[in-house]
């Protein structure tokens, strides 16, 4: 839950004033256009961002460890390890004790569809991979909350739809996702409710189904009709 | 020339006192090796990874001292452990320890600032994942050195190759005194000025070979690596 959330760049708010809850059920999708503050809020609800000022309560608690919290960045990192080095990375990093790894990979793995790649050097998988893998290291530690920043940017029908289909079985496993997206039809696909961003505001938080039918305000009727935000 | 056919005799013979030379050159310039990188990768990877006051210019002059001359590092190690020096009563001048000092101190500077470029950019690409999955600074340096280590070779190697090739430093420290501190560098600048050519010429084809012979091994095992972990 961010509350009266606020990050300053200089003179500039990336976030202004932006009080926002993330309740269980299906995924909350993030649009607006760029430098809307997406990127901002995700990273800022994973404790990565400090605010300038209000803040970040989990679970009614201030500034938890970020223990139950995963984010896919938009583009992950791949370490210089197998398939199955980086996702044993990710465990060992959420304190999954040595003798689970080894069963606990097998599944991550098999998840994201990339059992058959576990021994692959990680940076040598093609781009849906990698976000795949990506994907399977933020799970690994066990998150209730799951960030994910516009996952499926830049990949193609098939590889975003294997992207598209994981999240919905995590989702069903009861995983709150929240996700940024540009793209409407995804938003429409995978959404709950929808989060509409502009310049650092919170412009409209609705259910899905409301959203696309019944926009409240201007810029998401424009956002929705495909015109351009500025 | 007549004087190659008996280098390469010289060499095909085995004889036994220019294979005494290659021995003590390999174990003079691999401990140096090792000492400098004990002492360049970690602090290397602290400079990548630390932010202080007069850091850049730390970063500059440990840049520049890549390029320390040879013979004025072998007069600095000579002052300090001739008889009058402060380290005078360790009894090291003229010997083959006092050679590894003096390499250890040319290398260090190399395989530190070689070990700092490759972890401040590894890091620039990690920093985020690392974040996110909450690595505290003693795992984020050894995960940085570890997914480094192919790169690391390299510098490993360029440290060698200076410690192989150098002749000032250890001619100052060493002494060249034949069957305990002559190595090939420090032999085929006295043969060359004795007019022995045939010997140096030996050496010299010796010393290529050697260190085209080690090049080969360390790309062979970072391919191999590579393959296996990207």
């Amino acid at each position: 839950m961010l509350v009266e959330a606020r990050i300053l760049a200089g003179e500039v708010a990336i976030l202004d004033g932006l009080s926002l809850t993330f309740s269980a059920g299906p995924p909350t999708v993030l649009i607006g256009p760029n430098g809307a503050g997406k990127t901002t809020l995700l990273r800022a609800a994973m404790g990565l961002l400090p605010l300038t000022s209000g803040r970040v309560t989990w679970g009614g608690r201030e500034q938890a460890a970020p223990d139950r919290r995963a984010i896919l960045f938009q583009r992950p990192a791949m370490l210089r390890r197998s398939a199955a080095g980086n996702v044993r990375y990710a465990l060992a990093a959420a304190g999954v004790p040595r003798a689970q790894r080894a069963a606990r990979i097998e599944e991550l793995l098999a998840l994201v569809g990339l059992e058959k790649f576990a021994a692959r050097p990680a940076r040598r998988l093609s781009g849906g991979e990698q976000q795949r893998l990506a994907l399977a290291r933020a799970l690994a530690r066990n998150p209730a909350l799951l960030l994910l920043d516009e996952p499926a940017a830049s990949l193609d029908p098939a590889a975003t739809k294997a992207i598209e289909d994981i999240v919905r079985a995590v989702a069903a496993r009861g995983v709150k996702v929240v996700m940024s997206t540009h793209d409407l039809g995804q938003a429409k696909r995978l959404a709950g409710d929808v989060v509409l961003l502009h310049r650092g505001r919170l412009l409209e938080h609705t259910p899905a189904a409301q959203f696309f039918a019944q926009p409240r305000t201007q810029e998401a009727r424009k956002f929705i009709a495909g015109e351009l935000l500025v | 020339m007549p004087g190659d056919v008996s280098a390469f005799d010289l060499v095909l013979s085995g004889d036994p006192g220019l294979y005494a030379i290659v021995r003590l050159s390999l174990l003079v310039s691999l401990s140096a090796v090792l000492f400098a990188a004990l002492i360049g990768v970690p602090a290397g990877a602290l400079l990548a990874l630390t932010r202080f006051r007069g850091r850049e210019a730390v970063i500059v002059v440990l840049n520049a001292m890549m390029g320390l001359p040879p013979v004025v590092v072998g007069l600095a190690i000579f002052l300090l452990l001739s008889r009058s020096g402060p380290l005078g009563s360790w009894g090291l001048l003229f010997t083959p320890q006092a050679m590894v000092i003096a390499q250890t101190v040319l290398v260090a500077p190399i395989i530190a600032a070689l070990t700092r470029q490759t972890i401040e950019d590894l890091w620039v690409e990690y920093r985020e994942e690392l974040a996110a999955m909450n690595i505290g600074p003693a795992r984020r340096v050894a995960t940085l050195v570890w997914d480094a280590r192919f790169s690391l070779v390299t510098a490993l190697l360029a440290g060698f190759g200076r410690a192989a090739a150098e002749v000032g430093a250890i001619i100052v420290v060493g002494g060249n005194i034949e069957g305990f501190t002559r190595t090939m560098t420090t032999a085929i600048a006295l043969e060359t000025s004795k007019g022995d050519l045939p010997l140096a010429i030996g050496l010299g084809i010796v010393l290529i070979s050697i260190v085209i012979l080690i090049n080969a091994l360390a790309w062979g095992a970072r391919r191999a690596g590579e393959r296996y972990a990207g």
